[in-house]
Parts: structure tokens; sequence; C-alpha cells
């Protein structure tokens, strides 16, 4: 057989048959389901006499809606997650669907939960109504977002139709310095190929720079591959990826089990001689903590660097947009970024609320104080991510700076829970997307790494946070 | 599924790059509103001033455009989440076909579930008709899926391809659930033999 990519040899494992020109149904060996989807699809399914194909491949967990803040009750914590908690609560059960529920120790962000649960593994096809489902690729999963009606599809069949991508590899060479993440180079690459990039792809990250990063750092990486247009975004499982899994709740069972899955998974890598549509290759080595100024992840810059001016722009396309994004962002254009008043900072998200990022951030924060006129908020990735935190007592640095410490959930990054950005208020934000009105309608919202927003959050200011560390 | 065939009506144009979903839709707005009361809140970032008032420089609130079932629309249409109620507020307002270079993947997944019909052609095709559009005081576009033409506000004929299969769903308002239990005993051959090669994706059991 011909030299394959990792994407391609996923992709054939789970073909049942050709159901059109390029269009292939697929095997899901993993469904996650969240609190904007559940309750209305499964209810539909129900009235429509579907049941559901396979309950033991889904797993449930409520996020997007939750109240993170003072978590009073079982229900969500507010009006509209009470009603779409209780019906995923009640239609998951009815349904034999297991659920992480609130009040557990299991529930958290679905990204988060995936992985974290061994539910994710190496080789899987893994679908979720939500777009950031990519972020599994950093474990060698095929995973990608899918709409609502597509995960009726899913509950009713346990297959998807989907059109094969073409394949793009980005190469990514070199060391990063201290400061900067995994987040900083797939922001850097979302600002040199654009946010359109990715479309029709499936993208294989690669090189020196990814076999380098630990587990997070690769979910981080792929968790924004949407940003670059991509449905797909993976990262080729290694040893890393194996130690990583072994032991978790869902994952094989070590000895034979495990022995088993290993010697399948080690076979993934795309072979020497693959062929992908298209390849780029990226240098570390230029890159600093990275900034976003406008209302796309493609307006981003360096911490360091100046905001564009909209007069300099090529074309009048651009300059017109650049300016209604500075407009909207209420920033001049030419001077420096850093030193922008903050009113607000949010850690957290699939993005960045894992283990390793409240760890970089923390390191930031601690034996420093929050601003006066800073809302600063952690809101861990998951409950698990939070009770290891608190081990780790690193809650105790976040409150003591003055940051609020939350339970997990969307929480900010997608304002679906009733804590939001006031209108013209300016966020450093650790999620993933900075448009118009994500935060809350005319929030301000730059992107950054956990770093650079912690050090935002001392500061009062955007700054680099080398320059507060230091 | 809604069918879609054949479609005349008025085109506005909306030709920013890279539109997102969070602007068609706003989360708060489709945590709280069901499908069919979304209209009065597709673009409303862009659509109403901050008083609340109509923006007239938003196109789909100027008199001629207004009521428009077609958009013509800038690159990337539609990138950003999967939410389908960005398509579902689109339909809400009256809009049944988009005509753009390119489309976020699952924003155009969701439009072929739903009955509305995603029209992609080159840069210069779509920024000819915008042109058109703009220049024209009641501008018509009539889109024929069964022939794959569309014909622009000045009488001119443009082919148009779309997935064989997604039209084929569309102008018969096919299901696709339905569809592939079609297959429900191949399926499930599949999964055994996919089980019995990858025990481990399900020895949790």
């Amino acid at each position: 057989m011909s030299a394959r990519t990792l994407f391609a040899k996923i992709w054939d494992d789970h073909k049942i048959r050709t159901i059109g020109d390029g269009v292939d149904l697929l095997h899901v060996d993993r469904h996650l389901i969240h609190d904007l989807v559940a309750g209305p699809v499964l209810q539909q399914l129900r009235q429509r006499g579907l049941s559901v194909a396979a309950p033991e491949l889904s797993w449930a967990t409520p996020d997007h809606s939750v109240t993170t803040r003072s978590r009073l009750d079982r229900d969500g914590g507010n009006d509209i997650a009470r009603k779409l908690v209780t019906s995923m609560r009640t239609e998951t059960e009815r349904a034999g669907i297991r659920i992480f529920d609130l009040g557990s120790e299991q529930q958290g962000i679905v990204h988060v939960v995936g992985p974290e649960m061994g539910i994710t593994l190496p080789g899987t096809l893994l679908l979720c109504g939500d777009s950031h489902t990519c972020t599994h690729g950093g474990l060698g999963a095929l995973s990608f977002g899918i709409g609502m009606s597509e995960v009726g599809h899913v509950l009713a069949t346990q297959t998807i139709r989907q059109r094969r991508p073409k394949t793009m590899r980005i190469t990514i060479e070199g060391e990063l310095s201290p400061m900067v993440t995994s987040k900083d180079v797939v922001l850097s690459i979302i600002g040199r190929l654009g946010t359109a990039a990715g479309q029709g792809f499936a993208v294989e990250y690669a090189g020196s720079a990814v076999r380098a990063m630990d587990i997070e750092a690769r979910m981080t990486l792929c968790n924004l591959s949407i940003e670059l247009g991509a449905k797909v975004g993976m990262v080729a499982p290694d040893d890393k990826t194996f130690a990583y899994v072994a032991g978790r709740p869902y994952a094989p069972r070590k000895g034979a089990e495990l022995e088993a899955a290993i010697d399948y998974w080690r076979t993934l890598p795309s072979d020497a001689g693959a062929v992908f549509d298209v390849e780029h290759v990226i240098a570390t080595d230029e890159i600093a903590p990275q900034v976003t100024w406008g209302t796309s992840p493609q307006d981003v810059i360096a911490v360091t660097g100046d905001i564009p001016d909209p007069e300099s722009c090529r074309t009048d396309v651009a300059r017109s947009g650049t300016r209604a994004a500075l407009d909207y962002m209420g920033l001049t254009g030419g001077g420096k970024i850093a030193g922008t008043p903050i009113d607000w900072v949010f850690i957290g998200s699939c993005a960045n609320g894992r283990i390793s990022d409240l760890r970089l951030a923390a390191s930031v924060v601690a034996n420093r104080k929050v601003a006066a006129n800073v809302t600063a908020i952690v809101v861990p990735g998951s409950q698990q991510v939070k009770r290891q935190a608190e081990a780790e007592g690193l809650d105790r640095i976040f409150r003591d700076a003055g940051f609020e410490w939350h339970d997990s959930g969307c929480a900010l990054c997608v304002a679906a829970n009733g804590l939001h950005v006031g209108p013209g208020e300016r966020s450093v934000s650790t999620s993933n997307r900075n448009f118009v009105g994500r935060q809350g309608p005319r929030a301000r919202t730059h992107l950054a790494n956990p770093a650079t927003a912690a050090a935002a959050a001392i500061a009062g200011t955007i700054v680099d946070p080398r320059d507060l560390v230091n | 599924m809604q069918k879609f065939r054949q479609l005349t009506g008025t085109a506005a144009p909306l030709m920013r790059a890279n539109v997102d979903t969070e602007v068609i839709i706003r989360m708060d707005r489709l945590i709280k509103y069901a499908k069919g009361e979304l209209g009065p809140y597709a673009f409303e970032s862009w659509r109403y001033l901050e008083d609340g008032r109509d923006n007239p420089a938003f196109s789909l609130n100027q008199p001629r455009y207004k009521g428009a079932p077609i958009l013509v629309a800038g690159t990337n249409f539609g990138c950003g989440s999967s939410r389908e109620m960005a398509v579902w507020a689109m339909m809400d307002m009256g809009l049944r076909a988009v005509i753009a270079p390119s489309f976020g993947d699952i924003f155009e997944a969701n439009c072929f579930q739903n009955g509305m019909l995603p029209i992609r052609l080159p840069d210069a095709r779509v920024a000819e008709i915008a042109a058109e559009v703009e220049a024209t005081e009641a501008p018509q576009i009539s889109i024929d899926l069964e022939k794959n033409i569309l014909v622009t506000p000045s009488g001119k004929s443009i082919e148009f391809t779309v997935d064989p299969d997604r039209r084929k769903a569309l102008l018969e308002g096919l299901d696709d659930i339905a569809e592939t239990l079609l297959f429900e005993d191949e399926i499930r051959a599949f999964r055994q033999d996919h089980r019995h090669k990858r025990p481990w994706i399900y020895c949790y059991d």
C-alpha cells in the first residue's frame, strides 16, 4: 500500500461505505454531548420515534450554560442552565447515555473531560456538536465539530456522512522561549495564513516543536485549528500520548488490552513519503507571546508589537476592515499594544483551562496582586483540574492575588452562563475567539496565552509577561 | 427537510470577509429563543444602532434589499462556532440562499441540513455579482438548482456546482437519518468487525 497520512489511516479504518462522489459513511467511536445540544436533540429524536443506536458510545456533561461563580445548586445556577441541564439529565437517562453531571467530580468542559477520562483515544473517530472538538486531535484522534442535525444523525445511527477533506501538514520547527506556548504558535500561524486557510482541510501538526510539546500543549495547538478554518487538527500519537492515556477510567486496561492498543496506535503516524495536498513550514525562533488586536483570531501581533495602522493597508477592503475592527475594539492604529488598559482577565476554556495552563498562570501571579479595577477570574476546565490545582495550592495563589476561583465550565469564553464582559469593556482572555460580541454585547476581547493574561491582570494593562516576571 | 428547487428574489450584498456565526446569532439570543423566533436577532450587532433603531448602513435594512431571500457574501462566510442556530436565524429572517467564495465548513454542512442553499463561486465572480446587485435598483437573482444555474440582475447566466449528494437531498427534501438507516445492517456488521479488530474502544462495557 502506498504511503498514507495519519488522517487517511484513521479515516480508512472507519469507512463503512462510500455513499456519493467523495462522500463516505464513517463509524463514530466516541460522541460527546453538552447542555446546549443534549436535551433538544434527544427530545426531537424521541418525538420522531427514533432510538439512540449505541448509547454506550456517547458521553454527556453540562458545560456551556452552567454558572461557574459560586455554584449553589445542581441545576446549573441560572434559569437557562436549569432548563438545559434538567432536560439533559432526563433525556440522557432515558436514552441510557452516561452523564458527568453537575455536582460530580467528573463534570467539566467536554473537551477537557474527554481526554482526562480516557474517552479520547488515539485512532478513534470522535465527534461533538461543538466546533472545538478538533482539540482531541492532540491525542491523535480524528475529531471534528458538527451541527445539531448531525448530532441527531450520530445518535440515531452512530455514523456520520462526510466529504473526505484534503490534507495539510504544518511542520513547526525549533524551540519555544520561556512564556511562549503552543497557543502563541497557533495564533501566529493563524496570523500568517489567515482564518480561512484551513477550510476543507484536515491539518496535521508535525515537526520538532510539536514532538517536544506535552499532551496538553498539543491539545491547545489543535484546539485553535477551527480558527484556522480547519475542522480537523491532529498530532501523531507517540510515547507521551500512550503514557497520558494509560490508567484513565475509559482507557484500555493496563496489560494485554493496552499493549494491543499501543501496537495499533504505533502504526498510525504518517508514513515517510506520505503526500499532503498542502505543506507549510513554520520556524518558532521568532515567535513571542501573541495578543489579538481585532475581531478575528487572524488579527494578531506579538505583545511587543504595534497595532496595525489602517492607512498602511494595501487594499480598500483591508483598510475598511482594519478600521472597523479597531473602531469596535476602541483602539487607534500605530501605537504599541502594550500599555492598553484592561477591565477583565479570563483564564480558562477548552483552549487553556487545563492544569498546565493554571500552573503557568500561577507562576506569574505568585506574590503579586491583581490591579485595582480589574476583574480577574480563573475557571478550571474541569472539576478534576480544579481539585488538582487545589492540591497544588494554586487556588491560594490566585485567591491571594485577588482572582476569583470558579467551578468548571465554558463561562466567559462563550458568555452563555450569565457572566459577560460589559459593553465597551476590555478583556484579556485565554479562550479562542475574539469575535464581535463573543464575551458579551460590545465586549472587547484580546486573546492571549495564560502567562500573558495573568500578567495583564497584575499590570492592569496589556503587558509582555516576560517584562513583568524579570 | 425543506426542499430547494428554484428561487427568484431580491439579493442583498454583505461583502465582508470572515463573517462569523457569533455575528449571525449571538449566544445570549440562541439560548433564549427557539427556532422560528430568531429572525429579529440575526446579524443584530450590525443590524441595529446602540439605541435599538435599524442601522441604515446595514444592507438588509435598506428598502431595496429588505426581506431579500438571497445574500451575496464575502469569503469564509459562517466561520466560527458550529451553532446551527446561525442558519435558523438567517432562515427566520427570510434568507434561503447565500452566494459566496467560500463558507465555514460546519456552517455549510448546517445549511444543507436545513434547506438553505450555499453556492460557492470564484472570488471574482462573487465580486461581479455583488457589483451588479449594488448597481441595480431592484436587484433580482434567479437560482435553479435543477439546472445548476443562476441568473444575475443583468440577465447573465452563471453555472454553479453543488455536492451531488447534497443537491439530491435538497431537491428531494431527503432526510439524512432515514437515508443512512437504509444501511443499518451494514453498519451493524461494520461495528462487529471494528470491535473485533479494536476491542479497546469498547473495553469498559
